[in-house]
């Protein structure tokens, strides 16, 4: 059989069927990508929020009153080094080495946990001097964005840890890599999602 | 000690949460629990559940989930219909110091229930059905781009149906309207679990529409045939495109609001409170800025399919397809700049409401556009009066008419005075029955066959169209009249008598389209019945002279839709292939790649009825079981590496053996 059904029609007619075995390009990426948007949206309407209501303190405690800085940049670095292993995760894979991509996943997850626990501390601070959540609607806003980023946080790192059994088992197989590459972009998402935060909950909170 | 057991293991759910008091709900439990026995004795009977389980529950086929969604849309359509009745009855008779047979927190719930059901499990469920059944044969693709998550949607979106009829027998649903605005929904003034119910239902069936939402994205994106440029997709692409990317972009918002709403009632937070700085109105703007798309992603579809059906039943390619796709495109734009026309009220100034106010009489001009892309499409076509294309015309005339009432609504002064109104509940009851439910029908009747093999049969179909057509104008034409007079909506009982007679006319209109729907139900009774007879039996999988992709395939189609990928050259690419004397291949078929079946969908689905019945009854042990329950299942599934089979060749040379004796037979 020819590779087109076309080689005995006349030329007017054109081909009108693919008879080799046809194969859609993977969509995988794009279809986490656009997932990924859809989440990007969730975190819009929490800025959007705190944009809103940010300021309504009533009689309550500021940003200047609460935030330490220090300790946000210390965890900030947290979860941008995290970011920086994942890399590196990422490029021991393209070599293909599974033992040192694992170590730097083990290590990318260590840098989430320290993230994770810095924020419980911190969360535990402010409700124990009673700056919880149901003090105020700005208050309010903060804990839900800061703790649906850390929500985001913990699940990554359940993910990683599936990974890591994964690629431990099975190896860095086609669709491992897929999957490494999705928790890739997600994992850099959230690092980009944590500088919004930084920049316009922590910085911008203790300037006003 | 042992009541403390007791609160534990039910939270606060009581015996009191069984309405046994209430007559109605007690026959509707009867009437819903005999039916339900006769069909699960007779499924039983008929050894069908392990049928049912492997052809349909878990199968990852676009076309068979597709149909599910259709009938899940059905199903939700007669109970949403049935709340519409009862408040028809309510309003006609509640009045003169009567006070109606429905106690206002049961007219509450009703209303509530019924706008949250027309939107979210029928008229969502169906338009994602047509899509699932329709769009991939449309771009001659073999099934979606991720076949696993399709099913997985689907099963959300029952449990999310599940969730609201669950409510009907075990407890209450919230009293607050369909968007539950705060801080009516908040916990101090709806301290009882409809709201909850509210809350859970739409954000597990939110979940199975966003994924949705992203899966048919990627499939139009990635999947379209070779040659199938963006710009030579069928118009009903196009706009399940635009859905989709309306779907995508819109659902998180309604997702986010709905989270700080159950924080507001669950955690003590005070996003949408009176006090410590809560602004309720955030929650009404945040809830449009989904609200208006949602209205968008639900029409377009309904636009792409009078698309479709006009174009075939005239005979003609589509008038301005390019214009068509760019109007398309600019409404789905523009669907995200005019939320607030949905409370000028709030009092945002003239500035703002001026803004708003254009942005949505702007709205007007791509919809006018396609308007007279079908008018003359019709002009000097060869039109052929079947059913589908009696409903486009239907809805051209009855559409034209809601839109109109919704520009006059766009200016702030005038909606100043009919916000509120029963006014405005005809103009959206114009606009979804007369755009969104028509298409639907019209869908349904021009894809039928395609999914069955056989075509719906016409004189039923017709008996159904003229209810329904006149049974919404006898319907709504009193309420325009009413919301001038100025009566204000989700009234449970009335003082003027004046009024009364209007209210009765509405009441026989739905009578009228309550017939309609009956005749519906006949109708597929009917065809089902008479489905190998000559008239209804569909041999050649293009029983309409259809002009696109999907009827170039058998009615039903096997299950990988081509046994060779067609190659695209033209808008309308199946007529194209008609015209040009297109020759069916007959050898050369090779094995095909196919996904495999999965009961994962199921499992999550009926996982996250448990963690949204333990959320709403407080009934925390259930509610984490179920979470982790949840969590394992979805772990477990990505531990299964090997998803997809192979067709053999010779299946599919047996099953287009038969197509061709079928094709021959034909002529």
């Amino acid at each position: 059989m020819s590779d087109t059904h076309t080689n005995t029609a006349t030329a007017g007619t054109p081909e009108f069927y693919v008879m080799e075995e046809h194969h859609p390009e993977g969509s995988t990426m794009l279809g986490f990508w656009l997932y990924l948007m859809s989440d990007c949206l969730i975190f819009a309407v929490l800025f959007a929020t705190y944009g809103v209501v940010g300021r309504n303190y009533a009689a309550g405690p500021s940003p200047k009153d609460l935030f330490e800085l220090p300790l946000v940049a210390v965890n900030t670095s947290m979860l941008l080094l995290s970011s920086i292993t994942y890399g590196f995760a990422m490029l021991e894979m393209e070599k293909g080495r599974k033992g040192t991509v694992l170590v730097w996943l083990a290590i990318t997850g260590l840098f989430g946990a320290a993230f994770l626990g810095i924020e419980l501390y911190e969360f535990g601070n402010l409700i124990r001097e009673g700056a919880g959540p149901t003090r105020s609607a700005f208050l309010s806003s903060f804990f839900t964005l800061v703790g649906t980023h850390g929500l985001h946080v913990t699940f990554g790192i359940v993910w990683l840890i599936t990974l890591m059994v994964q690629v431990g088992k099975f190896g860095l197989t086609e669709a491992n890599v897929r999957r490494l590459s999705c928790l890739s972009l997600f994992w850099h998402f959230l690092d980009v999602v944590w500088i919004g935060v930084f920049t316009f909950v922590y910085l911008m909170g203790v300037l006003r | 000690m042992h009541s403390d057991l007791i609160h534990f293991i039910f939270g606060r759910l009581t015996l009191d949460a069984i309405p046994y008091h209430e007559p109605i709900l007690v026959a509707t439990f009867a009437g819903v629990a005999v039916g339900g026995l006769a069909m699960f004795v007779a499924i039983t009977y008929f050894k069908l559940w392990g049928y049912l389980w492997r052809d349909w529950f878990t199968s990852v086929d676009h076309k068979k989930i597709g149909i599910m969604y259709m009938v899940l849309g059905t199903v939700m359509l007669l109970r949403g219909f049935s709340d519409a009745i009862m408040m028809r009855i309510q309003q006609a008779i509640a009045f003169n110091g009567s006070a109606g047979y429905l106690p206002p927190e049961h007219y509450d719930q009703i209303f509530t229930a019924h706008g949250v059901i027309m939107i979210f499990f029928v008229a969502m469920p169906m338009v994602v059905g047509l899509m699932n059944i329709v769009m991939p044969m449309q771009i001659g693709a073999r099934d979606v781009a991720f076949p696993f998550l399709n099913n997985f949607s689907f099963w959300m979106t029952v449990a999310g149906a599940l969730l609201v009829m669950l409510s009907l027998f075990i407890g209450e649903f919230a009293r607050t309207g369909w968007l539950a605005y705060p801080p009516l929904s908040g916990i101090a003034y709806s301290p009882d679990e409809g709201v909850d119910y509210y809350i859970w239902a739409l954000q597990v069936a939110g979940v199975g529409t966003l994924l949705s939402g992203v899966n048919m994205v990627v499939t139009i994106i990635k999947m379209r045939a070779p040659g199938m440029t963006l710009m030579k997709m069928p118009i009903f692409c196009w706009t399940s495109l635009c859905t989709n990317v309306l779907i995508v972009a819109a659902f998180p918002v309604l997702t986010a609001v709905l989270v700080l709403l159950s924080l507001d009632r669950y955690a003590g937070t005070n996003f949408f409170t009176n006090d410590l700085g809560g602004n309720a109105m955030m929650y009404v703007n945040l809830i449009w800025i989904w609200g208006h798309p949602e209205v968008y992603i639900l029409i377009l579809p309904a636009f792409g399919i009078f698309s479709e059906v006009v174009s075939t039943f005239c005979g003609k390619q589509l008038f301005g397809y390019a214009s068509m796709v760019y109007a398309t495109v600019v409404i789905t734009i523009l669907s995200y700049l005019v939320w607030l026309h949905h409370f000028f009220t709030m009092g945002s100034g003239a500035s703002v409401n001026s803004f708003f106010g254009i942005t949505t009489m702007i709205i007007s001009i791509p919809t006018g556009a396609k308007m007279f892309n079908w008018l003359f499409t019709m002009y000097r076509g060869r039109i052929r009066f079947e059913v589908p294309m009696l409903w486009a015309v239907g809805f051209m005339f009855t559409f034209v008419i809601g839109g109109m009432t919704g520009v006059l609504l766009a200016v702030p002064p005038a909606d100043f005075v009919l916000h509120n109104s029963l006014f405005l509940i005809a103009h959206f009851h114009n606009v979804i029955i007369g755009g969104v439910l028509f298409g639907l029908f019209a869908g349904i009747n021009y894809w039928f066959p395609k999914s069955t093999g056989f075509k719906l049969d016409p004189f039923w179909g017709k008996v159904s169209f003229w209810f329904w057509l006149s049974g919404f104008w006898v319907a709504f034409t009193p309420l325009y009249v009413l919301g001038l007079m100025g009566v204000t909506r989700r009234l449970n009982h009335f003082d003027d008598p004046s009024l009364q007679i209007w209210f009765q006319i509405a009441a026989a209109g739905a009578a009228l389209i309550f017939l309609g729907i009956i005749a519906f139900l006949v109708q597929i009774y009917v065809s089902i019945r008479d489905r190998n007879s000559a008239r209804l039996r569909d041999t050649t999988g293009d029983p309409w002279n259809g002009r696109t992709l999907e009827w170039s395939t058998s009615s039903p189609p096997p299950d990988y839709n081509f046994a060779f990928t067609p190659v695209v050259h033209d808008i309308d690419a199946w007529d194209d292939m008609k015209r040009r004397g297109y020759q069916r291949p007959l050898d050369g078929y090779k094995a095909i790649h196919m996904p495999k079946n999965t009961g994962t969908g199921v499992i999550l689905g009926a996982l996250s009825v448990g963690l949204a019945f333990g959320l709403i009854w407080y009934m925390w042990w259930l509610a984490a079981l179920s979470f982790f329950l949840m969590l394992a299942t979805a772990i477990g599934h990505t531990f299964i590496y090997k998803r997809d089979f192979y067709i053999p060749a010779e299946d599919v040379i047996e099953t287009e053996a038969k197509r061709t004796a079928l094709l021959a037979g034909q002529v």
